[in-house]
């Protein structure tokens, strides 16, 4: 991976044109593996929003969805890079692995996906800014929606790590009603028999699962040929754009839940979607919408203060004096996102499959541990 | 649970073992005829599947990528025997893991290279598509019958070519006498080609076989390569017999754990807590089957008596 992110480095310097690089930006994703599209669509969306920065420098690296590897690159760039300013973790357990100990030593920490509960109640702290959400947001409106629909019993399914049980626990949170069954998978899990055939037997109304990246493409291809047809729904996680792909006709009319949708109608969010589209020949997903954001707001931030300056910087980040891609969005107290939450619903548009949104599931919300978190 | 539930995890833990089976066979072969750790087999499993799924891409044709997979398998499995492998087999074991866990980074990075990070699509030929109903009452997907007779079908394909062929014969005397062989005349450098060769498309084939059902990516390989190597310790080093079995324990246990622990967690604890002791107990129990095999017959079930 280092050629990779010598070049962008070495492109990002050159757009800088010969502007001393005094912000140094570390960003740790996952670019290989069955979690690849995800980083490769934060890493994409980043890069983006950062275009014609001055005097920034971003380091990329790769995780390989291994704690253990994001933990020595961490090391590695605090240590002997330098860097001010983290960002760019996907999974939640490396988020958990990474984020505390980074802060404790006095990096910034900007969230471009994974905010995993701890981090958002008693162990938020104030160099950690989540852009995303929090991680039980989408599920929620899962649930939510669910409840709407007059769903009796789903069954429910996740991978057992820190995002995973987030999930369950905010799908239940506004869903409220009985399960007809709760199972929780391997993280990078590929074949999916067992649970389908639990499914099955649960006599279950409805499928509730959370299964980014590679997992959503494998359950949904198994799931189409089971012969198990109840409806399905999750968050937008596993319906991003290169699982609709994969999957096809097979997810059409799906719901999922998502706080961001390319038809969301925002000047800011149709900019993004056509420069996307002309730098990379493709759709972005919401990984890359949350990459594009966190650079706007760290932009923000820059234009003000420097990472040197701790308080002043933290105070510039918190303000979220950006244009956010989902139009209306400021921090709570805890950090995290007060935003709209809504359904999109899975459509075909020419050739390819994509989402638009067909209802508003929340309004305004912020995250269920904010009161848990010290910081007022 | 009930009966058919039970029936049909059965069924999946077949599936996954016959599909364990043909990774851990060619894994084994070659250990047993060459003494070689090639820890690069996963990727002969991910060359499989891409050659798979470029063909089916191409002409639509599920039989042709099968095809596909087998000559690309074969053919990355006898090219790399000759370039790379060739210069192990007097080494000692770490030299050979550090050699072949090289060819990991140069199979996926050349992977990544010619289709991206993207995963690629294979599917279900039509013919095989759906489910059949099975006597009892069970509901189970066509392909999935179709993969545990294909491997049913090289298991004793693969036992045929060990007990009744010439080529057989050489495999069993390389395993017992490497000299003796050669002082006999065997061409030993061209048997071993053939040995990697045949191994790696069986990796291959099964890497076809799974990806319509999975995704086709780089990397696919590594995880299936863990459990290939527990499958084959197992069984016993040098044993297809010893792979066959090893196999079938591994995707029972697998499958039956994922079943069966969060029920017995749920008599004592709340039906949540139940879900995630049980999952993480359950990816553990492969592991405890086989520190208690080793417990109980150090060499595996089939191994040679140290």
């Amino acid at each position: 991976m280092s050629i990779k992110s010598l070049l962008a480095a070495a492109s990002l310097a050159a757009l800088a044109s010969a502007a001393q690089a005094d912000v140094k930006v570390g960003m740790i994703t996952t670019l290989s593996g069955g979690g690849a599209s995800l980083g490769i669509d934060t890493r994409d969306g980043f890069l983006l929003g950062m275009q014609g920065a001055d005097g920034v420098e971003i380091v990329i690296e790769d995780d390989q969805r291994k704690p253990d590897v994001a933990v020595q690159i961490a090391d590695k760039m605090i240590q002997s890079d330098k860097v001010d300013v983290l960002t760019g973790i996907v999974w939640s357990n490396l988020a958990m692995a990474v984020v505390p100990s980074a802060t404790a030593q006095g990096k910034f920490y900007l969230s471009t996906n994974a905010a995993p509960a701890q981090l958002a109640g008693k162990g938020c702290h104030p160099n950690y800014f989540a852009v995303s959400y929090q991680n039980d947001n989408l599920h929620e409106a899962a649930g939510a929606f669910a409840k709407s629909e007059g769903y009796a019993n789903p069954f429910i399914m996740a991978p057992n790590y820190p995002a995973g049980h987030d999930s369950l626990n905010g799908f239940k949170r506004f869903f409220g009603g009985e399960l007809a069954g709760e199972v929780y998978t391997q993280l990078g899990q590929t074949d999916y028999a067992a649970e389908i055939a639990q499914i099955r037997a649960s006599g279950a109304d409805s499928v509730f699962f959370f299964l980014p990246g590679g997992m959503g493409i494998s359950f949904l291809k198994q799931y189409a040929g089971s012969g198990v047809d109840l409806p399905v729904l999750g968050p937008a996680f596993s319906f991003d754009q290169a699982i609709l792909q994969a999957v096809g006709d097979a997810a059409l009319g799906v719901k999922n839940g998502s706080n961001w949708s390319k038809d969301l109608d925002v000047p800011a969010n149709a900019d993004f979607v056509s420069a996307f589209q002309a730098e990379y020949g493709r759709l972005p997903s919401l990984y890359a919408a949350y990459g594009y954001d966190t650079a706007h707001l760290l932009r923000s931030a820059l234009d003000t203060a420097e990472p040197s300056d701790a308080d002043a910087f933290r105070a510039a980040l918190k303000s979220a004096d950006f244009d956010s891609v989902r139009g209306k969005f400021s921090f709570d107290t805890n950090q995290h996102p007060i935003q709209d939450i809504y359904i999109r619903e899975v459509v075909k548009e020419g050739d390819i499959y994509t989402n638009k949104i067909v209802a508003t599931a929340i309004k305004d919300r912020s995250s269920a541990y904010v009161d848990d978190c010290a910081m007022k | 649970m009930s009966p058919v539930l039970l029936a049909e995890q059965i069924l999946n833990g077949l599936q996954s073992g016959v599909m364990l089976f043909l990774m851990a066979a060619g894994l084994t072969l070659i250990f047993g005829v060459m003494g070689l750790v090639n820890l690069a087999h996963g990727s002969l499993f991910m060359v499989g599947a891409f050659a798979a799924a470029a063909v089916a891409g191409a002409t639509g044709s599920f039989l042709l990528a099968l095809v596909a997979a087998l000559a690309a398998a074969a053919g990355a499995g006898a090219i790399v025997e000759v370039l790379v492998i060739r210069r192990l087999y007097a080494r000692d074991h770490l030299d050979q893991v550090l050699a072949t866990f090289a060819l990991i980074l140069i199979f996926s990075e050349g992977t990544r290279w010619l289709f991206g990070s993207f995963p690629l699509y294979l599917d279900i030929p039509p013919w095989l598509a759906g489910t059949v109903m099975l006597p009892g009452g069970i509901e189970y997907p066509a392909y999935r019958l179709a993969l545990i007779a294909v491997g049913l079908v090289v298991a004793a394909g693969l036992w045929w070519l060990n007990a009744r062929t010439r080529l057989g014969i050489q495999i069993r005397a390389g395993e017992n006498d490497r000299e003796m062989i050669a002082a006999l005349g065997v061409d030993i450098g061209r048997l071993y080609t053939l040995v990697f060769a045949i191994g790696a498309a069986l990796a291959g084939l099964a890497g076809a076989l799974v990806g319509p059902i999975q995704s086709v990516q780089v990397g696919m390989g590594e995880p299936v390569l863990i459990l290939a190597f527990v499958v084959i310790v197992i069984g016993g080093i040098g044993s297809i017999k010893g792979a066959l079995v090893g196999g079938l324990l591994v995707g029972l246990t697998d499958t039956l754990g994922r079943l069966v622990l969060p029920e017995l967690f749920a008599l004592i604890t709340d039906a949540s807590g139940a879900a995630t002791l049980g999952s993480a107990f359950a990816s553990m129990a492969i592991y405890i089957l086989m520190a208690g095999v080793l417990i109980w017959r150090p060499t595996g079930l089939f191994g040679a008596r140290a």
